[in-house]
């Protein structure tokens, strides 16, 4: 049944394996790799809650193949943190209270390390839109808001 | 000793592993072979199976087995109600019913197979015939005589009927100088945690052990329920509520067949197995809330003083009764934070063909306070006066506690208020909105044709509940302090909160205190996370363990010293006589003497061996939380599209243990609460079919919907327990339902337009609007004084 094979870049590290043509990224990553980061909320698109950056767009991984990304570059949310420390992003939420189940967290940090790479947020309603892709039923956004514009700002304070 | 934690603003220690991916939620725990299951789910809302074969999906390569209800003879026994009442006509839940289901979504079959892909597979493959049976799609239609019947052969829909009262209601009603009535609808919601509900398991054939993982709100409850089907001792079952899941709300708390199949399955073939439910599953098996009919009667003097209420409510306890917790809070907090003479509040729970319902956050409060907050706005109205005065006229005051309201609450007590200040809760809310100047600013907003509403909702939320929750404290042989729970978190951030709470209880860093929670092999005794009841709870039982363990530590440091205990205390990891860093022992070096100690040899004289310790805490009654709600709202008639333009938030849960995570569940539970004002529609039809099954239908708030909002705390700790906590985990979800249909109808006033029904949807709005015209069209020609909800002036 594994008859495509497929060579990926995960987090730095390349992969060649062979998978189920129907084997949806977001099973592959947690499955097959094992970074389980990336969580599974809706497999519909809605929730955002697999949300992976591949070639340097965000990309819901349950509705894509892992054939889809033979010869992609992919990021995940094991890859966020260099050498142990945190990402600016990480911190933020951290520090905001912008996560407590952290079902939806690993999803919300890379849709928004998508968005801020593009340097377009400047106010708390150009985060809000950023974070509007994604849903979190536990913090009511307040804390999610205030650490995309902490980022968004320190950015463009530097 | 080191500085208080209790109230410090503390970022989370859980944080750092679900920032980077390392979260350990059941789909991510390594079980090595695991085999996958997937349930075969009814089509139908009620039918009877007439021929099931699966040869086809055994045939299918990869599938290990398939049973039905059939096969399952030994565990289908009935999985018993959470909260029973005598007079409850309580229909058997089995795990997996054999013969007739009751609702869409219901369990019939179980696949296991070496994927979830190849078990889901197999479901297609199996072959059901069913006779369909009518549907029971409403408590309406539930209730209407000669009726279909959700459970065939049975002699009515109704659950139970049930009555609370104080005073006499209906002669206070009778004689009252004003009455005012109307009926009020809320749909049901679910929890949606973003983790759906997941259950694995393990048989060990050497010890006859079985080991679960459950996404449960409550492991040893689930234990509970499993050794009584299982007939097994409760010490060979061990359930694990893993360190990180996905949200609760209230579902997972609740006990279901998947929990009851997938251990004996694992049992039975001898191998690993795990079901992680999808989120189609999650729309059409995971427990639900919120709906019910209320037809509430107020009667009320000249000022708007309240002389009674009187409210019957029809309760939709879904196709069987997981308990009957959530109608009864409902009928408890009716009166909320106000004064009222006499009540008379009457239950009608009864059977559907839907999903079955229980707690989701909030628990039957959103409802009553609904129901009570609307009647305050249309006693305003229909005296001429503010809102906000009526309210005040009405409230407890702060110097009347403990206040006896005069019914009973769930847990079989006296309804009795503990502490509180409601009307300090209202004053900070309207101070925060501007009130004076929101109603100007309506009035300005008015005259240029603009439909801005002011909404305000007044609650009281019982919570921190009984019997017990408890805590064990331990020195480990590494010299660290573990704290261990029975309860289990789902995102609360109980492994900073109880490190807090045990870092003042022992005089010790938090630094040198773990935290583990929700293992049934760890701890004997636990209740579980619902309620809004773990910080008052089992935080005084953490208290307690830690001033016990503190003594111990300090006991057994000065016998090594060579002193007397009040000459020591903490230094970092050591116990120091008199601050002398060269005269103390460490955390470790106590280990090493009490627990550890050398083999066959004496201990020194006057060490009391193993530095454990624990305490279980009762409380008397439950405490109550308050708080109050105003929404500044601007709806378009022509869309019914709301804006809210601000929105302010009077919380009150007595002690708070960490601020930012009081902030944390206040706003989170808001945004809840703000789906069920706004959004959040479980559409069933009349034959019981679900219409809302996917995020494309059922509309979660995202951080577009959700304003920013401004939060105050007062705090008036309970005297109930010794830290003075109350619950935060549901206040903030109870009272926007409220909040925004005042709102909305206080903006649509000049429309003459009712809002009766939550969510107050787009869609609803344009009907009422359109209602309202009608209803002015004939008021032309007939009297508008048959309008028993008053005309609003
Ligand atoms: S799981 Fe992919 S969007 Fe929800
Ligand atoms: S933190 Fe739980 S869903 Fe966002």
């Amino acid at each position: 049944m594994a008859d495509h094979t497929l060579s990926v870049t995960v987090n730095g590290e390349s992969y060649d394996e062979a998978v189920d043509a129907r084997m949806t990224l977001a099973d592959f990553l947690r499955e097959r790799l094992r970074l389980t980061g990336t969580h599974v909320g809706c497999e519909h698109g809605v929730c955002g809650a697999c949300t992976v950056i591949v070639d340097g767009v965000a990309a819901r991984s349950c509705l894509m193949l892992a054939v889809q990304t033979d010869g992609a570059v992919v990021e995940t949310v094991e890859g966020l943190a260099v050498d142990g420390e945190l990402s600016p992003l990480q911190q933020a939420f951290k520090r905001n209270h912008a996560l407590q189940c952290g079902f939806c967290t690993p999803g919300f940090l890379m849709s928004v390390t998508a968005a801020l790479r593009e340097d377009n947020v400047r106010d708390e309603d150009d985060a809000r839109e950023v974070l509007s892709g994604n849903i979190c039923r536990c913090t009511g956004y307040s804390g999610l808001v205030r650490s995309v514009v902490d980022v968004a700002k320190g950015r463009s304070d530097e | 000793m080191s500085e208080t934690m209790i109230g410090a603003r503390l970022a989370r220690r859980e944080d750092e592993r679900l920032l980077t991916g390392r979260g350990r939620y059941l789909d991510d725990l390594d079980l090595p072979d695991a085999l996958a299951a997937a349930f075969l789910r009814s089509p139908h809302a009620h039918a009877r199976i007439t021929a099931f074969d699966a040869t086809e999906a055994l045939a299918l390569p990869g599938v290990v087995a398939v049973f039905s209800g059939a096969d399952l003879a030994e565990i289908q026994k009935p999985l018993a109600p959470k909260v029973l009442h005598p007079e409850l006509r309580d229909y058997p839940r089995l795990p997996m019913p054999p013969e007739e289901l009751h609702y869409v979504g219901e369990p019939l079959a179980v696949v296991i197979a070496e994927s979830r892909y190849v078990a889901e597979d197999a479901l297609e493959l199996i072959e059901v015939d069913y006779e369909v049976l009518p549907a029971v799609g409403s408590t309406a239609i539930a209730l209407r005589p000669g009726g279909p019947l959700a459970h065939s052969g049975d002699e009515s829909n109704v659950a139970v009927l049930l009555s609370q009262k104080a005073g006499d209601a209906e002669e206070a009603l009778r004689t009252a100088p004003h009455t005012l009535s109307e009926e009020f609808f809320l749909m049901r919601g679910g929890g949606h945690s973003m983790e759906p509900r997941a259950v694995a398991a393990r048989f060990e054939p050497a010890t006859g052990q079985l080991t679960i993982w459950d996404t449960t709100q409550s492991p040893h409850y689930a234990r509970q329920q499993l050794s009584m089907i299982y007939e097994m001792a409760e010490d060979d079952l061990r359930v694990i509520a893993p360190s990180d899941v996905g949200g609760g709300f209230g579902p997972k708390a609740q006990f279901y067949g998947e929990e009851v199949v997938i251990p004996w399955v694992a049992k039975k073939l001898r191998r690993a197995v795990k079901w992680v439910e999808d989120r189609q599953e999650n729309f059409v098996s995971a427990m639900m809330e919120r709906s019910q009919t209320h037809r509430i009667e107020v009667g009320f003097d000249d000022d708007g003083r309240l002389l009674a209420v009187k409210d019957v409510i029809e309760h939709d306890q879904g196709a069987y009764c997981a308990g009957l917790q959530v109608p009864s809070i409902t009928t408890s907090t009716v009166p909320g934070p106000y004064k009222v003479p006499n009540i008379a509040i009457e239950l009608r729970a009864c059977y559907t063909n839907m999903v079955p319902t229980s707690s989701v956050r909030g628990a039957g409060r959103p409802q009553a306070v609904f129901v009570m907050e609307r009647m305050m706005d249309r006693i305003a109205a229909h005296l001429g006066l503010d809102p906000a005065e009526v309210r005040r006229r009405n409230l407890i005051q702060a110097d009347e506690f403990p206040y006896q309201v005069g019914i009973t609450f769930r847990d079989g007590s006296p309804l009795t208020y503990d502490s509180g200040d409601f009307p300090a809760l209202l004053e900070g809310t309207l101070e925060r909105i501007g009130y004076d100047e929101a109603r100007r600013e309506q009035a300005r907003s008015r005259a240029e044709g603009r439909y801005v509403g002011i909404g305000l909702a007044v609650y009281v939320e019982g919570c921190g509940l009984g019997p017990y929750e408890g805590a064990k404290i331990r020195l480990t042989n590494r010299g660290r302090i573990l704290v261990t729970l029975a309860a289990a978190g789902q995102g609360q951030g109980y492994e900073t909160v109880y490190a807090q709470i045990a870092a003042d209880g022992l005089g010790l860093g938090m630094e040198h205190i773990d935290v583990t929670t929700g293992d049934t092999a760890r701890i004997p005794f636990g209740q579980g996370t619902f309620a809004s009841r773990i910080t008052a709870t089992c935080g005084p039982a953490v208290f307690d363990a830690a001033k016990q363990m503190r003594a111990r530590l300090l006991d057994t440091a000065a016998v090594l010293l060579g002193c007397d205990p009040s000459e020591v205390d903490f230094a970092d990891d050591c116990v120091c006589l008199g601050g002398d860093r060269e005269k103390s022992v460490s955390l470790q070096q106590l280990a090493q003497v009490a627990n550890i100690g050398k083999h066959g040899i004496t201990l020194p004289r006057g060490v009391k061996a193993g530095l454990e310790t624990a305490s279980y805490f009762s409380p008397e009654r439950a405490a109550y939380a308050s708080g109050a709600h105003a929404a500044m709202v601007e709806v378009d008639p022509e869309t019914g599209g709301i804006t809210i333009l601000k929105y302010v938030i009077g919380h009150d849960c007595g002690t708070v243990i960490n601020p930012l995570l009081v902030d944390g569940q206040v706003l989170g539970g808001f945004a809840h609460g703000l789906g069920n004002a706004m959004y959040e529609e479980a559409v069933y039809d009349d034959e019981a079919t679900p219409q809302a099954t996917s995020y494309l239908d059922y509309a979660l708030v995202s951080s577009a919907e959700v304003p920013p909002v401004e939060l105050f705390h007062i705090q008036t700790p309970s005297p109930l327990n010794p830290l003075g906590a109350k619950g935060a985990g549901e206040g903030g979800t109870v009272p926007p339902p409220a909040a925004i249909a005042n709102a909305v109808e206080d903006a649509l006033r000049p429309l003459g337009v009712r809002v009766t029904r939550a969510p107050v949807t787009p869609a609803r709005i344009a009907d009422a609007v359109a209602a309202a015209h009608g209803s002015e069209a004939s008021a032309s020609s007939t009297s508008p004084g048959a309008d028993a909800g008053g005309k609003a002036p």
